[in-house]
């Protein structure tokens, strides 16, 4: 066999290796959209569930899921931005600052089950916020906390650094250069972050498990001490706890919460292409 | 009169030394140039003057610099920044508008007021020559500007803050040869208000805009004269060397 | 004034820039507060060694020999299946995929993990697990082995997206002048190429083996949750994580079982602790070469 046909097999295989990949994706897409499609009517989005879930809609649990991945984001997005201004314009070459780096890989690689054993110490049992509203979205805003940082402190640094020199030449101070020069140039990328850990904080089922998230409980939530259903939740319990739920419900559950995750994400890659072509220097 | 005067001045990077012992005065309303081939420490001593070489963390130096008989690392640091403007070697407009470009210092040391803005912005313009070309494209991005446009904004960007000394490191180093001669034209008229200090790689630039030179060589300071005398008659070899083109 | 109010600003951006080295101490306190006090109850070695897993019997028999074993079992399975599959899309993205081609794999496998894994977990509840039990004719799919199979999909983002990364950072001197000594792009590719990016590769290895162990909701959903020593692949199985999941809400705060779950929070704690500070040395070992 000469080297060229090797070479053929060789990239035969590996085309190969990403349909094993990319087609079950594409099933995967297809097939929650095919069965979850005939469900999706105004009554199942806007109604409560009934009949012991196996009737009528999920309501509460987008209401659930917004307040939940709103309020990680009120607390994420302040700490996250802050702590990525800090490591991109102050932090230095030192011991301190490769530490804060591996603590942020750290928190990224925590399971998120660990991350729900947290909030149930430290927000439930020991602030005595019980289950509810506010412990979940601040366990869901630690556990997206890196993602932020990351997103953030990318943009931060993709400023170029002439921008810097030049506000400081001006006699503008440090912050001043941080708040006119630099925020206001890494904005696209800043929120790029946000939205991508908004799309993560409303996937994830394990972190609010004991946190926050309701069995079922088909009325919205009246205050942050509250708890409420989640879409995530939801559909676990209806595809593990219930018995005998008609398929189109689970399906359709599915499918709502891909089409909120994915419609995040795609607005994400949106504005991060818009802001490619729009890129001044 | 002499406006910056320098002591015994050493300037590391880490370990490697950029500026080996440079003793110097700067006299007020000069233009003083400053010549040498690249690593000579040339740029290191400008963005020693307006403290930039403070933002790169492995700086270290020894001896003094005084503004005034005031030593400027203990002024307030954008206070210095503001008294000693520069502008950099590539047209660097911050990605505002024309308008915002050169009010921008000013607006950082606390002005609100809209008349007042706009006042500066005018005085400034009209200072660097760019007024006329500009009334009528206040509110565009300046990155639509011509290179040569860019630069002169940027030196009225500086103007507006009143320094006292501008620092101009390389300004036509991307020029045409007919915008280099716009900025020219501007640093003469403007030595009678201002201290103007200039490092360039552009020999014959400093021959016909520099009232005295000054030649770095590996971060020593080789002569310093009449700009016409280091031009004819040097007192050291390795200048006249340098100046005819033999290195560097 | 405005100097006083940036000082303030800039304290507040010292204190968040710890914010994550203060979560990290934060977390590993509280779960050794609340987990600790099982070894007051159950030795480390009888509790990590122990080979029945009875929480709720009298008096509790709390061993998690067989959970560690569900998810070593699981893990494994996976990283069998994902580790050649991951690395040869990332050097087929990386090296060969022509521009359009590799924007839709690109966009495919970013979509993959934008997936909740709860709906993955749902989706090989319905599909993949009906599908293991037909083709081995056992009891249940509920096994092992369809958790290994979900797992190696949910691993692979993970895997391709960093190991592409090494690979896109590999010089082009070092491809250039392979090919121009009359070598092949496959052979550049697995004698230049490879070689070139393996630390960055191994990183990308362990994130993905990383992401294997610590995946809750799906592994929870198709693994068929038996607490016992697992003898085949094709046996349903507990994980680490899917007990946590599974029995913390059923237990009374401040009970031995309750300790013993924050126990296993421990456990899974320390490993991605290692395996993140080992995949991170990887990352950054040719940088400081």
């Amino acid at each position: 066999m000469t080297s060229l046909q090797r070479q053929k097999i060789a990239f035969a295989l590996l085309f190969l290796a990403n349909l094993l990949v990319i087609v079950p994706v594409g099933l995967i897409v297809f097939i929650i959209i095919q069965k979850g499609w005939p469900a999706m009517t105004w009554q199942f989005i806007t109604d409560i569930p009934r009949q012991g879930m196996r009737a009528g809609g999920i309501f509460p649990a987008i209401v659930g899921t917004i307040y939940l991945v709103s309020g990680a984001i009120v607390f994420a997005l302040p700490v996250g931005l802050l702590a990525a201004i800090y490591l991109s314009e102050y932090a230095k070459d030192n011991l301190l600052t490769r530490i804060i780096k591996l603590a942020i890989v750290n928190l990224a690689g925590v399971p998120s089950v660990v991350y729900g054993l947290f909030g149930l110490v430290l927000f439930v049992s020991f602030c005595k916020f019980g289950a509810s509203i506010l412990s979940g979205s601040l366990t869901l805003g630690i556990m997206i906390l890196p993602i932020i940082i990351t997103a953030s402190r990318e943009a931060l640094e993709s400023v170029p650094h002439v921008f810097r020199e030049v506000s400081l030449s001006l006699g503008a101070s440090k912050w001043q250069t941080i708040r006119h020069i630099v925020l206001p140039n890494a904005i696209p990328g800043i929120i790029t972050g946000t939205i991508l850990g908004i799309g993560r904080a409303a996937g994830e089922t394990a972190p609010i498990l004991f946190t926050v998230a309701a069995f079922y409980l088909p009325r919205l939530p009246s205050s942050v001490f509250d708890q409420v259903m989640a879409l995530p939740y939801h559909l676990y319990v209806i595809s593990t706890q219930v018995p005998n739920v008609d398929p189109k419900i689970t399906y359709g559950t599915a499918l709502v919460l891909l089409i909120l995750v994915l419609f995040v994400n795609l607005i994400a890659i949106i504005i991060r292409a818009r802001f490619r072509k729009k890129k001044k220097w | 009169m002499v406006k910056i005067d320098i002591q015994r001045l050493n300037i590391w990077f880490g370990a490697a030394q950029a500026l080996k012992n440079i003793t110097m005065q700067v006299k007020k309303n000069e233009i003083l140039c400053a010549i040498g081939p690249s690593n000579s420490g040339k740029t290191s001593f400008l963005r020693m003057l307006n403290r930039l070489n403070d933002l790169t963390l492995s700086f270290r130096m020894s001896g003094s610099v005084l503004l005034d008989g005031r030593d400027i690392t203990k002024i307030d640091i954008e206070l210095i920044r503001k008294k000693i403007g520069m502008v950099f070697a590539m047209p660097s407009p911050l990605p505002l508008s024309v308008f915002d470009n050169v009010a921008y210092g000013v607006r950082m040391s606390g002005v609100r007021n809209k008349h007042s803005l706009e006042e500066a912005v005018e005085t400034a313009l009209k200072q660097a020559y760019l007024w006329q070309e500009m009334k009528d494209r206040l509110h565009e991005s300046a990155f639509k500007l011509s290179g040569g446009q860019q630069q002169r904004l940027c030196i009225a960007r500086t103007l507006a803050v009143q320094p006292e000394v501008i620092l101009f490191d390389e300004p036509c180093s991307g020029l045409d040869p007919i915008s280099t001669a716009k900025v020219e034209e501007a640093m003469l008229k403007l030595k009678k208000d201002y201290t103007i200090i200039l490092v360039t790689n552009n020999v014959k630039q400093a021959a016909r805009v520099g009232d005295r030179t000054a030649f770095f060589l590996t971060g020593e300071l080789i002569e310093l004269d009449q700009t016409e005398k280091i031009f004819t008659a040097p007192s050291d070899r390795r200048t006249d060397d340098y100046i005819r083109g033999r290195f560097g | 004034m405005r100097k006083i109010k940036e000082f303030i600003i800039e304290k507040l951006i010292f204190f968040c820039g710890l914010a994550s080295i203060f979560f990290v101490i934060l977390i590993f306190l509280f779960l050794l507060k609340e987990g600790l006090s099982l070894l007051t109850i159950v030795g480390p070695f009888e509790f990590l060694a122990g080979k029945s897993w009875y929480p709720i019997s009298e008096p509790p028999q709390l061993g998690i020999l067989p959970l560690i074993l569900g998810s070593l079992f699981v893990t494994i399975g996976a990283a069998i299946i994902s580790v050649p599959i991951g690395i040869a899309c990332a050097v087929y993205i990386a090296e060969i995929a022509p521009a359009k081609i590799k924007e839709v794999l690109k966009a495919g496998i970013e979509l993959l993990a934008a997936i909740p894994s709860v709906v993955l977990g749902f989706i090989g509840m319905m599909t993949l697990v009906p599908w293991v039990k037909n083709l081995f004719d056992i009891p249940t799919g509920l096994t092992a082995f369809s958790g290994s199979i979900m797992l190696a999909f949910m691993a692979m983002p993970t895997i391709v997206s960093i190991a592409e990364d090494a690979l896109y950072s590999v010089p082009k001197s070092y491809k250039e002048g392979a090919l121009a000594l009359g070598a092949t792009h496959w052979q550049t590719i697995y004698r230049v190429i490879l070689p070139a990016a393996s630390s960055g590769i191994v990183a990308a290895v362990m994130l993905g083996i990383g992401r294997v162990i610590g995946e809750t909701m799906a592994v929870m959903m198709i693994t068929g949750n038996a607490a016992a020593i697992p003898k085949s692949i094709l046996q349903p199985v507990r994980t680490l994580t899917a007990t946590i999941a599974a029995e913390m809400g059923e237990t009374v705060v401040g009970s031995e079982h309750y300790f013993a779950l924050f126990a296993i929070g421990i456990v899974l704690f320390v490993i991605s602790f290692a395996i993140n500070v080992t995949s991170d040395f990887f990352l950054h070992k040719d940088q400081r070469v």
